[in-house]
């Protein structure tokens, strides 16, 4: 799985970096480093929506706060 | 209308009109059939307002929409003297005026080594020309400050004497020397030097790109924005670079931030450094410090070390670089840095880019910059690359002592680099900035003023990241 998180400037101050090291934390916690592949990008278009985070092609809508709520409904389930 | 309140001289203006003509015709696609039209535009009428005649005039504005149509692929220089608009200042070199009194005292005479000074009948100084050296000290000693030096004001923004007289009496810039600054550039008052401009390459890229489908185009720019366009506010000025068709803007500052953990590293590995942020400064090392080469960072500057991670990210990216700085066009064809920079424009630039497509900033809503660390953000100015590799130190705990000298302007570097390469001193880190007062000070500014040093560390001190480390902490996603 493809994860990759708007590291622009828009996304940035509303919490990039927190939810990037809160989803390094899960995803180490949960042993599945393998199965991930984490990446940034600068600006997917969608300021409004941030911080915005996408798995493979999907725009979800994430802050620091909704991290640990992303990752159990869209990555975990999701894993092959 | 009421575009001179944004620049410091009527030539940066003069040479802006030009930019923004050019800039409108490439936008619209009719540049080729309509160029020769453009002096005629710049220079309507009859009456001169610049020169001898218009017919003179619309010649020179010809030579200035040549280097207005750059190409990166095909330019060699970056500085290029346009032959029939150096108006040949005089070079008088030392010379005595109307203040000499006529004293007693003759500590001209006393001074002079070469015996060069005699007196007339009025007891009035002269200086022998075919003996004098232009040492200046007569200069130095006469208590009415009466002789002065006539320097053409480009010779004398040269620091490093790249610049001489021709055979035809015309400024000329030798380029095993020139280092692409760009002070001669903001000093010739008759705008007879000048930087070539890589706007057409910008304008097909963002054109080519069918509004960031083929490809995207990202803008880096450098933390000096900080203290430019203050007719509008930062966040107007990004909204507007997207509004030319940029996919995003990104900071500068935060490959400063890069570099500074790498630099502080490398420091501490050497022992002895010289920076590599400022192209002009490691261009001048190169051309007149040989054996110092070795000691010169082995580190991108901050845009090519942005763009670098930019291009990694999204692989189908091209990068423009917005700046202060004529060095960094030059900069965009070396090697190593070629990969990852696909343009280079200045802040000069980027406002006629803005008014080729009526894009008026100071109408539009605030877009975000914040990517960068409070340090990342003050490369801007002279010392902050300094104050930067020592704060990524601590961060890093490791056990250094930095004993750096930061170099404000070309001349400073000089004086540290010939002190180092003969091992006099204890320094072991240079920071090297070719203009004064660091980057914005740089030939490719709008304005230059005393207060643009505060800007930039209150830009710092806005930043969201308060460290480098956690500037950076963003980028290490694997």
């Amino acid at each position: 799985m493809k994860i990759t998180i708007c590291i622009g400037s828009s996304c940035h101050v509303k919490g990039s970096r927190q939810v990037l090291e809160k989803l390094q934390a899960l995803i180490a916690e949960n042993n599945i480093g393998d199965k991930i592949e984490l990446s940034g990008t600068f600006c997917v278009g969608q300021c409004q929506k941030g911080v915005c985070v996408l798995i493979d092609e999907e725009v979800y809508s994430v802050s620091p706060e909704t991290v640990e709520e992303f990752f159990n409904n869209s990555v975990l389930p999701n894993l092959k | 209308m009421g575009n001179i309140r944004k620049f410091d001289t009527k030539v940066q203006h003069l040479k802006y009109k030009v930019l923004r003509e050019v800039a409108r015709l490439a936008w619209n696609d009719t540049l080729l059939e309509n160029v020769t039209e453009i002096p005629k535009i710049i220079a309507p009428g009859k009456t001169p307002t610049m020169r001898c005649c218009v017919y003179k005039e619309r010649a020179i504005l010809g030579e200035r929409v040549r280097l207005a149509m750059s190409r990166k692929k095909t330019a060699k220089n970056i500085i290029e003297v346009i032959d029939i608009a150096c108006d040949e200042c005089p070079v008088g070199g030392y010379e005595v005026s109307d203040s000499c009194r006529g004293c007693i005292a003759h500590r001209c005479e006393d001074v002079c080594k070469r015996g060069a000074i005699t007196f007339d009948h009025q007891m009035k100084a002269h200086i022998d020309k075919s003996k004098c050296v232009e040492c200046g000290l007569c200069a130095k000693v006469c208590p009415y400050s009466a002789i002065r030096n006539h320097k053409r004001p480009c010779e004398n923004a040269c620091k490093i004497k790249a610049i001489s007289m021709s055979e035809t009496k015309a400024a000329q810039i030798d380029e095993s020397k020139c280092i692409s600054c760009g002070a001669c550039v903001y000093q010739c008052p008759f705008g007879a030097i000048t930087d070539r401009s890589f706007i057409l390459d910008t304008i097909d890229l963002i054109k080519n790109s069918d509004n960031n489908k083929n490809y995207r185009v990202y803008a880096v720019v450098a933390p000096s924005i900080s203290s430019q366009f203050q007719y509008a506010r930062l966040g107007q000025v990004i909204t507007g670079i997207k509004a030319l068709g940029f996919h995003t803007v990104v900071e500068a500052a935060l490959g400063a931030d890069i570099v500074a953990f790498k630099e502080a590293r490398e420091l501490a590995e050497k022992g002895f450094l010289t920076s590599s942020c400022c192209p002009a400064f490691v261009e001048y090392i190169k051309k007149q410090f040989p054996t110092m080469k070795e000691h010169v960072s082995h580190n991108l500057s901050p845009m090519a070390a942005i763009a670098q991670y930019i291009k990694g990210t999204d692989p189908n990216s091209r990068v423009v670089f917005i700046g202060p700085c004529t060095a960094k066009k030059a900069e965009q064809m070396w090697d190593t840095v070629a990969p990852f920079i696909d343009s280079v424009i200045t802040f000069e630039e980027l406002q006629a880019l803005f008014d080729s497509k009526d894009v008026d900033i100071t109408t539009l809503t605030d877009g975000v910059l914040d990517n960068a660390s409070y340090y990342g953000r003050i490369f801007a100015r002279c010392g902050g690359l300094s104050d930067a590799v020592v704060e990524s130190l601590k961060e890093q705990n490791i056990d250094f002592q930095v004993k750096a000298i930061s170099c404000d302007g070309i001349e400073a570097c000089r004086v540290a680099l010939l002190k180092a390469s003969k091992k006099i001193g204890d320094e072991n880190f240079i920071e090297g900035m070719a203009c004064v007062g660091g980057c914005i000070g740089g030939a490719g500014c709008l304005t230059h003023g005393e207060k643009n040093k505060a800007e930039v560390d209150k830009y710092g001190r806005e930043a969201y990241e308060k460290t480098i480390t956690d500037a950076i902490g963003i980028l290490n996603l694997d």
